[in-house]
Order: structure tokens, then sequence, then C-alpha cells
């Protein structure tokens, strides 16, 4: 089919004794923003080095941009993808221009096309600081930014994104999903990890992994459906309120009880009287129903097994 | 021993880069304070200046004990300081990293046994203790840090972005070690850039471009923002800049 760009079927990786990634399979479409989750050390980054041709599957098969790895095709294939690492992979020590020459010459492009992409590029993430500019004197989220434009300098059309946007800062973050997205609109397709389950709710489709398995693969809404088929409710603590009122809180919620920054999320089959417990705790406390959030459903399904 | 600190006027100029410009804040024993903000707020910074890493171009650290006024020098032995970018050693074990601490801490032989045990007990790494560092999951790695900076049993612990990079549940096994910990009246310092955690502190410092925006509890500071999370108010402070 055309419109699969990544194909990965019965993928396993072991490194000696350790089985890194267990018998995965999944797919991914054209212009897709597939996330992908799990807990640390659940097979994330192996299978993306995989798929990027850094590192030799063990068993099973991977199609990339429509090809098999061979000696043959690597080449082609890595072409058509960009990877953006975990770590920041600029030299904090170069100017913008220079890494980016530097990404360029890795590529073999040539001047003129080197040039011309990297105006679009600029274009693109609104880049307005000097190409003199350190990339050390550069804030996170711009570093960031710079990092995505040397990854896609010789505009691939599968992208790899390794938790691109650690430590960055809201507003940052928030900028950088809007390139995703607009990046998703005009075809490329995305392949993105991340530990913020905010972000996670912007992908197209979800694949969690657990222990190097693949154990969930849908949509952020069904995702929510299946693993909370009953109602979820959130609330939030009266002012000032005694320990007693988190006790109660407990034997209310039958222990299905998530602690959520301030506030708590309850999940139960029956609804509790949640009446008889505001008339208790007085004004300030807020009970209101909700659906789930994808830390909730993370939560769900790779707790307290083995990662 | 319950410590506290005052910071008043603190300035601190990195290359060309004002990192602090002129942040006061108070630090209460026996509380989980959080440092909040994004990359280049100043949070690394101002935990160097806590360390006594970091000399202030401006402004003053002063550190109590029991409410009495107290030299750094005093206080410093039972200050522990977890970098963002931990020194462990990838082959080493945790055994031999808890081994190699009691070492450098010169802790006595039965003071260590026990800590020790604790330790282990409430990070849930007693069936680890013979793995590599370098072989740890990232929950489990900034926990044998968190151990390492735990076993001379501080009385003040800094914390540079414990959290980064850590998957939802070890985020949240983390947290809950910090609040046992609170419950022992250790002074917690802790800088994050993930806006949920600034809920789960007891009192919130908002950094940003080295200037402090606002301090408080979590609950005061939103209602007083009128934001409905920490998330927005960045997001509306960094609209209205």
């Amino acid at each position: 089919m055309a419109d699969i760009v990544v194909e990965v079927s019965h993928l396993s990786v072991k490194f000696g004794d350790f089985t890194a990634v267990n018998d995965v399979s999944f797919s991914v479409k054209r212009g897709e923003i597939f996330g992908f989750l799990g807990a640390n050390g659940a097979g994330k980054t192996t299978t993306i080095r995989v798929l990027c041709g850094l590192l030799v599957p063990t068993e099973g098969r991977v199609h990339v941009a429509g090809l098999e790895f061979t000696d043959d095709t690597a080449q082609t294939i890595k072409n058509k993808v960009g990877y953006m690492s975990q770590k920041f992979t600029l030299y904090t020590d170069l100017t913008v221009a220079e890494n980016l020459s530097f990404a360029a010459s890795l590529r073999k492009m040539s001047k003129a096309r080197f040039e011309e992409r990297r105006a679009a590029l600029f274009k693109f993430i609104g880049f307005a600081q000097p190409p003199t500019a350190l990339v050390r004197d550069l804030p996170g989220g711009l570093k960031q930014e710079l990092s995505l434009v040397a990854a896609m300098l010789h505009d691939p059309d599968i992208i790899f994104l390794d938790e691109p946007t650690a430590g960055v800062s809201p507003v940052s973050r928030s900028r950088f999903w809007k390139l995703i997205n607009r990046l998703s609109s005009e075809g490329k397709t995305i392949f993105v990890t991340t530990h913020y389950m905010d972000e996670a709710e912007e992908c197209h489709r979800i694949a969690l992994m657990r222990a190097g398995q693949l154990i969930a693969l849908d949509s952020p809404e069904n995702l929510k459906t299946t693993a909370y088929p009953e109602p979820m409710w959130e609330i939030t603590p009266p002012a000032h309120a005694d320990p007693a009122w988190l006790q109660n809180l407990r034997e209310v919620a039958h222990g299905e009880l998530q602690p959520y920054g301030m506030r708590y999320h309850v999940s139960q089959v029956a609804p509790p009287d949640w009446n008889k417990f505001m008339d208790r705790w007085g004004g300030t406390l807020k009970v209101r129903s909700i659906r789930p959030s994808l830390e909730d459903v993370f939560i769900r399904l790779v707790e307290g097994k083995e990662r | 021993m319950s410590a506290s600190v005052r910071v008043e006027g603190l300035k601190k100029k990195l290359g060309p880069n004002q990192a602090l410009d002129g942040v006061s804040i108070r630090l209460e024993a026996g509380k989980l304070h959080g440092l909040i903000g994004p990359d280049g707020a100043g949070k690394t910074t101002l935990l160097r200046t806590l360390m006594g890493l970091l000399k202030p171009d401006q402004g003053s650290v002063a550190f109590f004990e029991e409410g009495a006024p107290a030299s750094f020098m005093a206080v410093r032995p039972r200050m522990a300081y977890m970098p963002q970018q931990q020194s462990l050693y990838p082959d080493l074990s945790i055994q031999e990293h808890l081994d190699f601490f009691r070492d450098l801490y010169s802790l006595p032989s039965d003071v260590y046994k026990s800590k020790k045990e604790e330790l282990l007990r409430i990070t849930r790494l007693e069936k680890f203790v013979d793995r590599a560092a370098g072989k740890l999951s990232g929950g489990m790695y900034k926990k044998l840090g968190l151990m390492c900076a735990l076993l001379a049993s501080p009385a003040i612990l800094l914390l540079d972005e414990p959290t980064n990079g850590v998957d939802p549940i070890s985020r949240r096994e983390f947290w809950d070690l910090l609040y046992r910990l609170r419950e022992q009246k250790i002074l917690i310092v802790l800088a994050t850039a993930y806006m949920d955690e600034a809920e789960r502190c007891d009192q919130v410092h908002l950094l940003d471009s080295g200037r402090l925006l606002t301090s408080g509890e979590p609950r005061t500071v939103l209602d007083e923002e009128q934001a409905p999370n920490f998330e927005t108010l960045f997001m509306k402070r960094a609209g209205a800049m």
C-alpha cells in the first residue's frame, strides 16, 4: 500500500541476553503523527534506531519508505528519513550557520540546495536570531527548533523525533507542536516519543510499549475509552483541608484514586454519592466529571507490571 | 536539625547572560519548595549559589538552624545537591555506589548499614543492588542519584530537575519518595520544568529570565493569577511580555 510509509513486522532486538524489543508489529501512514510512548527502558529508542538504519534487527522485517534495509537500499532510506535524537546533538561552541553547514556537508548537499533549504526552514520556524549566534547562547526552545532544522535539511519524508521537547518551556513546547502539526499537514510523517502526556494528546495514533512489547495501539480517544470504560471524576480538595478529608475520599473512591497535581482523579463503575461527600467537606470542594487524561491511561496500562 | 534559608536580592551574571536578576525568596524547613520555570529561568544558577558553588555578584544567602543564624560552613556538611547531570559511574553497581559514597562521607558502618537498608526499601531498589548504573532505567538512575545524596542524612536537599526525561509512573514514584522525606523535616528545594509538578509543591517560586515572578502556595498563586494551572499561567505571562 502506497500510503504506508513505515511497516514493522515481528521486530525483535536483543543485546546479549537482554531483549530490548520483543515481537513488535505496527505500521505508520503518510502524514500521520505517530506517538511512541512507554516507560524508560521500554524499547522506544531501540525501535527508532532500527527504523533509522542505525541498528540491525535480531528478528523480523522493517520497511521504511517502501524499502527494506539492505546494503543497497540503506543510503536511499537514509535520504528519506530525518532523526532528531534525545540528546541535543548540535555543537554548542559553533554558530548556528556553522552547525547547519556541517549537517549539510554530512548529507553531501550542494551549496545552492543547502542555502535554499536553510532559508525555507528558517522561514518555516520563524527563526529571527543572527546565523552568527553561538548555539550555546540560544534559549532551550530555539536549540530544539534548530535541531529540527538540522534533521530536516535534506527534506526527508519521515521525521523521527526522540523526546524533542524535554526540559523546554511550555511556550516553546506549544510552538514546537504547531510546527509538527504543520509538517504533518504538508504530508510529512512524524514519529515522536515523549514523556509529556499533554503532547501525546496531539498525536493521531499512539503506540504504547512496555518491557519491549507493544501493549496498545490506537487513537488517544479510543485508548481512553478502552482503558477506562467506567466514568471518571476530578476532585479539587477543599481549601485548608483537614487530613481526614483524604481518608474519606479514599473510602468513597474504593481505592481507585490517583493524585493529579493538587487534585485527584477517581474512577468508579457505580457513581459515588458525591452530594453527600460535598456536603460533608464544604463549599470549596469541587467535583466534576471528566474524560481520563492520557496520563491516567498510561498509568493504568503500564502500572504494576514489569517495566 | 531543621534548616531554613533566606535569599535577598541575588544577582549573578554568567558571561553576557544575567542569570539571576535580583531574586529574593525564603525557604522554610520541612517544606517542599519548587523552583518553577523554563530553561534559562535561573533555576540551576540559584541552586548552585545556594550550594556555595557560585558566588553571587550582589545580594546574600543567609542560613538558619532551628531559627538561629548559622554560618554556611556550619550548614554545609548537612547539605546535599543532586545536579541535573549526575556524576554516577556507569560500570559501578548500586551497591558499589553506596559503598563509595559511604567512604566519601566517612560514615560509621552501623549508621551506613541502617541508612542503606532504609533507602533501598523506600526506593524499592533492593532487588537491583548488583545492577550497574549504566544499565538502570531512567527512573531508577535518578533514584540512585537521590540515594547517594541522602546517604549523609542531609537537612537541606537541593534537586535540579530530578524527573526530567522520566516516564509518568517513575515520576509519581519519585514524588512519593519526596513526600516521605518531607515528613522527616528535610528542607527540599527542587527545580523543575514540569508545570504539573508545581502543583505538588508546598511552596512554589516562579522564575523567568532570572527574575522571580511570584512565590506562595500553589493554590493561592493560581487563584491570584486567575489561572487554572501553571502551564496556562506561564503562557499568559509569556504572551504579556
